[in-house]
């Protein structure tokens, strides 16, 4: 039974400065559910591209067997030949251009250079019936929803004749209903033969699925479990996924804790585009003065879906919930409502959303508070330029002056701009999405003391962090969120990556 | 040794602001020669001055907008609109001018709101509403003069386009000296203000540009502001739309680098999400943008009438484009968030001379067309070359950068690295805790 179609050996796979992968194994045998399991950034997608030739066969260290033949992909047209389809996270499908349009991109069903539309819509129409999906495949694809779109990258990957299909967290933008049809489709396929590789944070869904679970941890195969074995279970997979050594150092701090500044209260969010969808459901939470409070969640949680939202709605839709400050309701329907209240948001995206670029250090930092540099609507620049120098001395950011474009800064000094920016602000709270997200060690320990001088001088500050220990090092407290829901509120002291991960993983209905 | 070396490296990174001006002196020089001295006659400066007005006028609305990430090919309609209602309201209405004036450039701001309100709060692109709105305007123009051009217009609007300051030697003396008082003027407090930036940049230890490089620059500014002076003062003095040019060139100088508006601008362009995310209201900002091209393009309009004395049906077609090159040969980016008036106004001279001198040499408007667009396509694929080299890596330029997209293995992490000790801030035991 237990027969292998794909082993990959010694996979090491190295960006610059960065060991992304180290020495990985995965063993998969012929027609079974292998999931994949980590934490965010343990190199789960890596691996993934590694093995569909999206990093050509000599980018990396390293064997892949697969059918028990060497494979040596330079491109993900090589490895689909040989019957290994990918889908990504984010959909490859082109909005405009029919279902079965869609099926056959790049592989159209053509005679002489010109397509045979009877045939292009008579095979997509075997494969929809294959994934179970009933729409006629000229139906344009934005027509259709998300789950549905899902199934028709997979009736693509069908007629590729695919042998082993690799799914990267394909339920991560499907609500429960779209979840288990494919989760029920997979199975199907596996009747029919397919192996499938499916990379998933939901452990239900895996203990649902899944013959075999490998756990990757910082780049590292750590171990597969089998369920013929017994070992598919959830306590096992969290231990595979957190046990790491704690490395990084955190600063000392004797919280301080004062009166409550910011509540949220019932909080609800739907998907900008998808109705069907609530990415936040009811949440409440709190912070105080000085304190650090975490908020932790896998991918798709809704932690920064919840942030934004209350940062003047920059996020999505029919938000419903309310904002005190002080005890006080307060309306933070725009960003500038927000700044106002005293609120701030530096995001987890800084080239995207934090910073412009092409500008130098001392304009970005006076761009969310110009208005306190300026006269009847002329700036200061002398001021400016003294406030930026004050900045980049007590936030140490390394730079030949504050007229150095940020563009060119190294992502921990970006980092500090970013934060420079909102604390010239002045709020009283403020709200930081990954602060630490590609950033070296140690200039990760800067932006911990940043942290901590904030809540010493009397912020309150909410951090959302992927990685735990960075949470249990820095906060006061931590809320833990599950698929949009609030799901544990726990004190440091009780804290621990174990319990953190229980409540991250844990569906409340 | 090392000061020549230092100058000649701050030169290859600005090598688009020293190309421009080296650009700008070759072409009056190549013309210069070609028309046998005919281009920097006084009579042919005058006119190239006042040919080019409303060009540069234009210039300074667009240049903001395309900073701001948007496009504007409405405003030679809206110039040629606003010229059939002066003509509507000066001519047969007999309005005065200096309520005409206003009310033109009332109803500019009126046009610039219409569309500034589909560009910012329906959202649909600046390109689209505004090539809507030169369909448009063009029809209101042709319908407002009823397809035949209204003249003539009194000589108190007509002073506008054509008209000199008043001679105050009388007409005795070889120059016109009010225009050399103002010129001189002009040049010292040009003079003044750079040096004084300069020494500002120096405190705050932002200086980069070598003295060598400084003086060149300002020298080279300041002789020729006052060759222009020189050439103006000894045909008829200063056309009246120069001034009101360089009270705009000044305004929206100031505007663009020191005002919160100006600033936000700036910021809206380089990256729209971070904009929105810190607090600034971009729908407001780029309504107001268009609402002020709509002044400017009312301006213009006037300024055009005034000059052929007749509001005529196909009055300003074309400007916009002559604008927009005059942008982005000026450095404004495609992208937004880059550029400057200044560069627009350099921009727009390289246009002008080029127009001029090609007409001296009497080139028909075929060959015209053909060099100018060779010129704008030269001018941004110089842009885009110079930027990919300093961003791609492998040239001397982009050695002397770090690089953006792949930071070569380790930079992130030796800089901080080395001294990490000192990069804890007072107050805080270094102690460990370990949770």
């Amino acid at each position: 039974m237990n027969v292998p179609i794909l082993q990959m050996r010694g996979i090491t796979k190295t960006f610059p400065g960065v060991k992304a992968l180290q020495d990985v194994t995965l063993d998969v045998n012929r027609g079974e559910v292998h999931a994949i399991c980590g934490e965010n950034g343990a190199g789960k997608s890596t691996l993934m591209k590694v093995l569909s030739g999206v990093y050509a066969h000599n980018t990396f260290e390293g064997d892949i067997l697969f059918e028990n033949e060497p494979c040596d992909f330079s491109s993900i047209s090589d490895s689909e030949k040989r019957g290994i389809v990918i889908i990504h996270q984010e959909l490859a499908l082109s909005p405009y251009l029919s279902i079965a349009e869609n099926i056959y991109l790049g592989n159209e069903q053509a005679r002489n250079g010109w397509v045979d539309w009877r045939k292009t819509n008579l095979e997509a129409a075997k494969l929809l019936a294959r994934v179970g999906l009933s729409e006629n495949p000229v139906t344009p694809i934005q027509h259709i929803s998300v789950g549905k779109q899902q199934l028709v990258e997979i009736a693509k990957a069908l007629s590729k004749e695919v042998k082993l299909l690799i799914l990267d967290e394909p339920t991560a933008a499907l609500n429960d209903e779209d979840s288990d049809h494919l989760l029920d489709l997979i199975l199907h396929l596996k009747g029919q033969g397919v192996t499938s590789i499916i990379i998933s944070h939901k452990l239900n869904e895996i203990r649902k699925v899944a013959d075999a679970v490998t756990i990757i941890r910082d780049g590292k195969s750590i171990e597969t479990l089998r369920l013929d074995q017994g070992q598919i279970t959830q306590e096992r997979i969290i231990r595979g996924m957190v046990g790491r050594d704690l490395e990084s150092l955190y600063p000392d701090r004797t919280p301080s804790i004062g009166e409550e500044v910011l509540r949220i209260e019932d909080w609800t969010v739907q998907h900008p585009q998808d109705h069907t969808r609530t990415v936040v459901h009811n949440a409440s939470l709190n912070v105080r003065k000085g304190e650090v409070v975490g908020l932790a969640g896998l991918m798709g949680a809704g932690r920064t879906e919840l942030a934004m939202s209350i940062f003047g709605r920059t996020y999505g839709r029919a938000v419903s919930g309310k904002v005190f400050k002080y005890g006080k309701e307060i309306n933070t329907a725009t960003v500038s409502d927000a700044i106002r209240h005293g609120i701030a948001y530096a995001t987890e995206d800084r080239k995207h959303y934090g910073l412009n670029l092409i500008e130098d250090i001392k304009r970005n930092i006076s761009m969310a508070a110009l208005h306190k540099l300026a006269k009847r609507g002329w700036v200061d620049k002398n001021e400016e330029t003294t406030v930026a120098n004050r900045y980049r001395k007590s936030m140490n950011i390394k730079a030949p002056s504050v007229a150095a474009i940020t563009g060119k800064l190294s992502g921990g000094n970006q980092q500090k701009v970013v934060l420079s920016k909102w604390m010239f602000s002045d709020p009283d709270v403020l709200i930081l999405d990954e602060p630490t997200r590609g950033i070296d060690v140690g200039a990760k320990f800067e932006i911990y003391t940043i942290i901590a001088e904030l809540a010493a001088e009397g912020k309150a500050v909410i951090v959302i962090s992927s990685e735990l220990p960075e949470l249990l090092g820095i906060c006061d407290r931590i809320y833990t969120l599950s698929a949009g829901h609030v799901t544990g509120e726990v004190p440091i002291a009780e804290a621990s990556q174990e319990t953190l991960m229980h409540f991250m993983t844990q569906e409340k209905e | 040794m090392s000061a020549l070396r230092e100058s000649l490296g701050f030169l290859t990174s600005r090598l688009r602001q020293v190309g421009i001006f080296v650009a700008l002196i070759l072409i009056v020089l190549l013309f210069q020669v070609l028309t046998d001295g005919i281009l920097l006659q006084p009579q042919n400066v005058t006119n190239l001055v006042v040919q080019n007005s409303y060009i540069l006028i234009l210039a300074i609305g667009m240049v903001m907008v395309i900073i701001a990430g948007h496009i504007d090919l409405s405003v030679g309609s809206i110039a040629g609109f606003i010229g059939a209602v002066s003509g509507v309201m000066i001519v047969h209405w007999g309005w005065a001018w200096w309520i005409a004036i206003p009310a033109c450039l009332l109803v500019g701001a009126l046009v610039g709101a219409w569309q500034g309100y589909w560009i910012a709060y329906v959202g649909i692109p600046a390109f689209i509403v505004t090539l809507a709105g030169m369909l448009i305007f063009r029809g209101l123009t042709l319908i407002t003069l009823k397809n035949q051009q209204i003249t003539p217009f009194p000589a108190e609007l007509r002073a506008l386009g054509g008209g000199f300051l008043p001679d105050i030697s009388g007409g005795n003396s070889v120059l016109e000296w009010l225009t050399v008082i103002l010129g001189v003027g002009g040049t010292a407090a040009i003079l003044f203000q750079a040096i004084k930036e300069r020494r500002i940049r120096r405190r705050f230890n932002l200086e980069n540009e070598p003295m060598a490089w400084f003086a060149i620059k300002t020298g080279f500014i300041a002789l020729l502001m006052l060759a222009i002076t020189f050439l103006l003062a000894s045909y008829r003095g200063t056309p009246i739309v120069l001034i009101v040019l360089a009270v705009l060139v000044i305004v929206y100088s100031a505007l663009m680098n020191n005002s919160i508006f100006g600033r936000h601008t700036y910021a809206i362009g380089g990256n729209l999400h971070a904009a929105e995310l810190s607090g600034i209201k971009t729908k407001a900002v780029t309504f107001r943008l268009f609402v002020n091209m709509g002044v400017l393009a009312a301006l213009a309009g006037l300024v055009f009438t005034a000059r052929l004395n007749s509001a005529q049906p196909a009055g300003g077609t074309g400007f916009e484009l002559d604008s927009i090159a005059a942008a982005f040969i000026g450095g404004a980016a495609v992208q937004g968030g880059i550029g400057t008036v200044a560069g627009a106004m350099v921009g727009g001279l390289i246009m002008g001379v080029l127009n001029n001198g090609m007409s001296i040499l009497g080139l028909g408007t075929d060959y015209q067309q053909l060099i100018k667009g060779l010129v704008l396509l030269l001018a941004v694929g110089f842009d885009i070359f110079n930027k990919n080299r300093s961003s791609g890596g492998g040239s001397g330029i982009g050695k002397r950068f770090k690089l953006k997209t792949t930071p070569p293995a380790g930079t992130e992490t030796k800089e901080p690295a080395a001294d990490r000790p000192v990069a804890v801030p007072a107050g805080s035991q270094q102690a460990v805790r370990n949770p």
